[in-house]
């Protein structure tokens, strides 16, 4: 234990010490939020194509989502007059800060001078940060689905985050950091090895992201009636550039929790240095790693149907609960004292 | 807990069957003594309607509706019309007000005269809505159309406008003689911006409104619900949106005119709605329509039934975002409208009944394909359903959601599968059999739950129950011809009732002189399942809403008319 604890100071020290410093490593983490960016539409049209599959269509092509995101922003983005500016930058300010809580997450690497520098709360603060901003923008036009969308998202996002950040630190304590890149490869460097507390740290963490990404059975994405809506409730005013930013920004969010349930709990793949090689076959398995997690969503989403919303305290109750579990067992179990 | 006596009456009725019509037949006989025999004016006609006609005073119109009320009849129906005929030397210028009840398919159709002022105040009658509340709306509705003041004094009666917004002013009542069909319409219409909604006041509670325009490519309709946090309170619809002026165009049309306008009171039940004008308007000619007719018309009003069930089944499960049986259902649906299409020339068959028959036959091999399709849509139906059963996170949405219990179903006069999900076994194809029903008897399947997953459970099994009929049918097709010519008669009236794929439909034919349509009303079930559906939705929550409204599945278009 006591080798491990110094082992991941190490790591941590050569983390922050020469990452932070290398020009490599900073367009490595330039590269990997672009591949963000430019991937998360296909994980939702991948996810659309396995469920219309699962109901026996044919469906969408894959690359519906880019179709959909260009024709939007060639659209006139049309303002509600009752609203103030906060409507207007909403859109700007959930995406950039999507945008640096996926800047934080090792997608191919894990020499990341951004994951340095900011660890898995500040994600999560990221995270809030666009959240906060969106529930203001359901409010902000004084629509009364705005207004409910708004505090439905505040009712499960309250419950969410400390479920999400239960489960991760469960992480933290076994690998003796919040610094993602490090936990990431102190567990590599572990080899595998079945954890029980991981176990229940994953199947929380899995709980969350349904929850925190809109899915059934918490919302439908793809509802059209507006008194059940939650997230796509806040976003109805929107329309044009401010629609299509939101609209990205949900997958950014949806692919930010895919990778990081990969990459934390299956981390195999990931780069560990800075060679072609390397960086190709991370890509190449968090490609596959998503595409499996995809099906899996899929498959979940086409067997369930939504629950009523006053059910959600409860779901999200169980995954605290799941992840509080978790932590006990890591203290009794793992803990070598 | 909802045991009322009136339950036990029915449920004891419903056990035999000889006494079963005894006490239905005993009822007119009890209401007449109740009313008292003086008051009644027995019209002679009783048999061309196929049920009681009598006159009455109108000012007995309230111990009608009161007497009725004490023997738990139904409240059916109620409409009025405008007479005016100057060629006598006697200028005639009244109103009649009808009004239909029902118990187990023994009905009494009850009129009264009113005399128009000749000043500006309006002619009054008694309301029924105070033993009936499913009546208001349709009071509502010719108190606009007709200016008929239902207790103009009683506050606790409801006489806000109902189809009335702002198309035409508030004297004018577009249903009187001598309002152009035209209507006198303003440059632009004006916003309906002033309805007065209730207003539950208190603290934390808050007013949804939602509509006319929606989200989904659905009708109009305005839902203004009165909730505190998520939990609805109260929920007030506004409809009439779309007021087509079915009734004011069906004036002066010739009867084959009639059945196409009737056909397009609501798209989905256009089948039903026609062949109740076309049987109204027989039932004025007294012609019996050929055998075979009558066999297609049911099997066409069947197919509707099907292809509707279907595509509901489907959308309750796609509402509690339950995609899956959305897709599956919504497959049979289209391959089923597809045949339709095919044989009838129509997805939804309109225009395919006429008076005096239909217009297409169909074949000795079709209806074998026929058949066979039936069959294997059985198997599939009932495949999937075990499969919704089965689903533990469905049914967990749909058990309990949106329960109405038998008690406010027969206050509210609930029809079809509403009714039948909660224990009110009223189907006109059972109790007032017409053909081609009278020679094939139906299964009629019956729940008591009254909830969302009931309701979508008796539609899964009125689907099998129909295309078992349909298999029946296409069997012992008569032979013959498929339609009769249709002379209109003159001066007269006459009523269809059957069964619609959402439930009872009432339609009211008369003609003038000259055998053109003088008055046409058709009442659609969803006059009295809108009101029900704000029932249901008591104490549910707001998001919740979606689900009921879709079980329930109300016609705007119906009630626009």
């Amino acid at each position: 234990m006591i080798a491990a604890i110094a082992s991941s100071d190490i790591l941590l020290d050569s983390v922050s010490g020469s990452d932070l410093l290398n020009p490599f490593a900073w367009l490595m983490a330039i590269l990997q939020a672009f591949l963000f960016v430019l991937l998360s539409p296909l994980l939702s049209g991948w996810i659309h194509k396995c469920k219309a599959f699962l109901q026996n269509r044919r469906g969408a092509p894959v690359l519906q989502p880019y179709r959909d995101l260009r024709k939007l922003f060639g659209k006139e983005a049309i303002v509600a007059e009752t609203t103030s500016i906060i409507f207007r930058i909403a859109p700007y300010i959930v995406f950039s800060s999507t945008l640096l809580a996926v800047a934080v997450i090792p997608l191919v690497a894990t020499m990341l001078p951004t994951a340095a520098i900011a660890d898995i709360i500040v994600l999560i603060g990221f995270l809030a940060l666009g959240r906060f901003f969106l529930v203001l923008a359901g409010l902000d036009a004084g629509t009364a689905f705005g207004g409910m969308g708004s505090s439905r998202e505040t009712m499960i996002s309250s419950m969410a985050e400390p479920a999400a950040l239960m489960a991760i630190f469960i992480l933290a304590m076994t690998v003796h950091t919040t610094n993602l890149a490090a936990a990431i490869e102190l567990s590599l460097q572990n080899g595998f090895v079945i954890r029980p507390s991981f176990l229940f740290a994953l199947i929380a963490l899995l709980m969350v992201a349904v929850a925190e990404t809109g899915r059934i059975p918490i919302d439908n994405p793809s509802t059209h009636l507006e008194l059940t809506m939650i997230h796509e409730a806040m976003l109805l005013e929107y329309s044009g550039r401010h629609l299509a930013l939101m609209e990205w920004s949900a997958s950014l969010k949806l692919m930010l929790y895919g990778v990081l349930i990969s990459n934390i709990f299956f981390p195999w793949g990931i780069a560990t240095e800075l060679t072609v090689p390397a960086i190709l076959m991370a890509l190449l398995a968090i490609i596959l790693k998503l595409f499996v997690l995809a099906m899996i969503l899929a498959l979940s989403e086409t067997v369930l149907a939504k629950m009523r919303v006053f059910r959600a305290p409860q779901y999200l109750n169980l995954a605290f609960f799941l992840a509080l579990l978790g932590m006990i067992s890591h203290l009794v179990l793992e803990v070598h004292v | 807990m909802d045991k009322a006596p009136i339950t036990d009456h029915t449920n004891s009725a419903a056990t035999n069957v000889v006494t079963q019509n005894d006490a239905s037949d005993n009822w007119i006989d009890a209401l007449k003594n109740q009313i008292g025999s003086g008051r009644i004016t027995e019209q002679p006609d009783s048999d061309k309607l196929a049920c009681i006609h009598w006159k009455v005073a109108a000012n007995s119109w309230e111990i009608v509706a009161k007497e009725a009320h004490a023997l738990n009849a139904r409240w059916a129906a109620g409409w009025a019309d405008h007479q005016l005929d100057h060629s006598g030397e006697v200028v005639i210028d009244q109103f009649s007000l009808f009004v239909l009840f029902v118990i187990r398919g023994r009905y009494v159709l009850v009129e009264t005269q009113l005399e128009n002022t000749q000043d500006d105040s309006l002619p009054e009658i008694a309301s029924h809505s105070a033993f009936y509340p499913g009546a208001s709306r349709c009071e509502r509705h010719t108190s606009d159309m007709f200016g008929i003041c239902f207790n103009k004094l009683d506050k606790s009666i409801d006489s806000r406008r109902w189809t009335r917004h702002q198309a035409w002013k508030e004297d004018e009542y577009p249903l009187r003689h001598g309002f152009p069909l035209e209507g006198h319409p303003r440059h632009r219409t004006p916003a309906d911006g002033e309805y007065p909604f209730e207003r539950i006041d208190g603290i934390s509670v808050y007013e949804i409104p939602v509509g006319p325009i929606h989200a989904g490519v659905i009708e109009p309709g305005h839902f203004r619900f009165s909730a505190a946090g998520e939990d609805i309170i109260q929920l007030e619809q506004h409809l009439a949106y779309v007021h087509k002026g079915i009734e004011k165009l069906a004036v002066g049309r010739d009867p084959a005119a009639l059945a196409r306008l009737a056909g397009r009171v609501s798209g989905d039940s256009t089948v039903a709605h026609g062949w109740a004008a076309c049987q109204a308007m027989e039932s004025a000619a007294e012609i019996e329509i050929p055998e075979r007719a009558s066999a297609l018309r049911g099997l066409l009003c069947e197919r509707e039934r099907v292809a509707n069930h279907l595509g509901d089944i489907g959308a309750i499960c796609n509402d509690v975002g339950f995609a899956f049986a959305h897709i599956q259902f919504g497959r049979l649906r289209e391959l089923w409208q597809r045949r339709s299409q095919q044989l009838f020339k129509h997805r939804f068959m309109m225009d395919n009944v006429i008076p005096g028959g239909v217009v297409h036959d169909i074949s000795e091999e079709n209806a074998t394909l026929l058949n066979s399709e039936i069959s294997a849509l059985i198997e599939h139906v009932s495949q999937l359903a075990n499969i919704l059963e089965d689903n533990a996170s469905l049914m967990d949405r749909l058990v309990t959601t949106g329960y109405l219990s038998e008690q406010t179903a027969r206050r509210f006069g609930a029809l079809g599968y509403v009714a039948r999900a909660s224990g009110m076994d009223d189907d006109v194809r059972l109790h007032k059999p017409y053909p081609p029903y009278q020679d094939n008897p139906l299964n009629c399947p019956l729940l008591e739950q009254g909830d969302v997953a009931s309701r979508l459970k008796i539609r899964v099994q009125e689907v099998v129950a129909s295309l078992q009929f349909q298999r029946k049918l296409l069997r012992n097709l008569p032979e013959g011809p498929i339609s009769m010519a249709f002379e209109a008669p003159v001066n007269t009236h006459g009523l269809g009732i059957l069964e619609g794929w959402r439930g009872e439909i009432v339609t009211y034919v008369r003609f003038d002189h000259e055998g053109k349509i003088a008055r046409f009303y058709p009442r659609d079930p969803s006059w009295f399942n809108w009101p029900c559906l704000q029932q249901i939705v008591k104490n549910n929550i707001v998001p919740d809403f979606p689900v009921c409204n879709k079980s329930v599945n109300g016609s705007y278009s119906g009630v626009d008319l």
